[in-house]
């Protein structure tokens, strides 16, 4: 159980062990141990600001799908609308054209009927006519119309 | 151990032997040679573990060497900070060296009591003690170390003035000076050798137990080394553990200034 030399033998390696854990040791393990604690951190905080962008980007999107959604309603409204008008606009042109045409044909029949009605006259007083001069050429009679032609010719006397 | 003693035959002589260190010279000029050797050895196994992790320390994703190196690191930087509030680069590798140096110290006890000396005697040793903790001369080197950090400390922050005011006017005041002085160097002194003789004494009572246990007849040695083993995996861990935490707690105390 004696003190002896062996103290310093082992006071010496001790010093050495401290000096050589404190030089070239304890530093970059502690540092790499430091280092990492901050990236972790940085990690973390970048990780919670995504986050945070996350949210912001999907309230955003919200915003701009209702904007959307409203726009392509007024479209379609207007567009309901344009296309009723459109029906109703051509709708009108129909019924004007055919009025048009209506009247067209009716001047037409109008005119044709009186074209007609103007032959029919020309003819019937054509038949007149010839049946007159028949008349005329198979009545006229000196010995019977003696009477007439006299009277006349008395008058002019 | 007087010479004379591996003369005794039996148990007694088994003892004897087994805690009879391998020395070399005379008198004080004595060594004890395996304390020496083991715990040079030791402490090599300590630098180069942690070399080895601090060679490939990244920020990044740590390997396997790197994580328990950097446990290590943080158990004892979070007891450096629990106790001392100075500002000092030296303590938290001394503490880390102490940890880690009587740890595998202590864990020699571990092996088998009598492997190594039959190693040793097949290598023509007469005595080989592989426990560098069982040796008075390495606990007292290590906690003789720190007694002296303690009184460089002490003078450094606090001015010799200071220092030599503190063991002479603390904790009764001017009236009292030469029993504050002699309370106080009592108070000093009783440091490194509490330190010391704790792990000392733990330790070889471990030691002895586990040499006791081996001259038990064979069937008997395994229901009893087998739950002292367990045990002194606790007791190894707690003594380093209280080693660095109380070096660590003196250092603090230098570094205050009242």
């Amino acid at each position: 159980m004696s003190i002896n030399a062996t103290l310093i033998g082992q006071m010496i390696t001790f010093a050495l062990l401290v000096w050589f854990t404190m030089e070239y040791i304890w530093p970059p393990l502690f540092d790499s141990l430091e280092e990492r604690k901050k990236k972790i951190a940085d990690g973390l905080a970048a990780a919670e600001k995504g986050q945070e962008q996350i949210i912001l980007a999907e309230k955003k999107a919200i915003g701009v799908i209702k904007d959307a959604k409203v726009q392509s309603s007024e479209i379609v409204t207007l567009a309901q609308k344009r296309a009723n008008e459109i029906v109703e606009e051509s709708k009108d042109t129909a019924k004007k054209e055919g009025e048009r045409l209506l009247l067209a044909a009716k001047a037409q029949i109008e005119q044709e009927m009186q074209q007609a009605k103007e032959g029919l006259r020309q003819q019937v007083a054509d038949l007149a006519l010839t049946a007159a001069e028949q008349i005329l050429n198979a009545e006229i009679d000196k010995t019977k119309h003696q009477d007439i032609i006299t009277k006349v010719s008395n008058q002019l006397s | 151990m007087s010479t004379e003693a591996h003369a005794a035959e039996g148990a007694t002589g088994y003892i004897i032997h087994h805690l009879t260190p391998l020395h070399f010279g005379e008198g004080f000029w004595t060594l004890h040679l395996d304390t020496l050797f083991f715990s040079a050895v030791l402490g090599g196994l300590f630098v180069w573990f942690f070399k080895t992790a601090a060679d490939k320390a990244t920020a990044g994703v740590p390997g396997l060497v790197q994580n328990f190196a950097e446990m290590l690191i943080e158990f004892v930087d979070t007891q450096v900070k629990d106790s001392f509030h100075g500002h000092n680069k030296l303590i938290a590798p001394l503490a880390l060296t102490i940890f880690c140096w009587v740890f595998l110290w202590n864990f020699m006890d571990l092996f088998p009591v009598d492997i190594f000396p039959l190693i040793g005697s097949l290598m023509g040793l007469e005595y080989l003690r592989v426990v560098p903790s069982t040796d008075l001369n390495a606990t007292f080197a290590m906690s003789i170390s720190v007694f002296f950090l303690i009184i460089f400390y002490s003078i450094k922050i606090k001015g010799a003035w200071g220092f030599a005011k503190e063991l002479m006017f603390q904790p009764f005041g001017p009236w009292l000076l030469p029993f504050n002085l002699l309370l106080k160097l009592v108070e000093e002194i009783a440091k490194p050798i509490s330190l010391a003789l704790r792990l000392f004494g733990n330790l070889y009572a471990g030691e002895l137990i586990f040499i006791l246990i081996a001259l038990l007849p064979w069937y008997l040695q395994p229901v009893l080394s087998f739950p002292w083993a367990i045990f002194h995996i606790l007791i190894i861990t707690l003594q380093a553990f209280i080693f660095m935490v109380l070096t660590i707690v003196y250092l603090s105390m230098a570094h205050e200034d009242h």
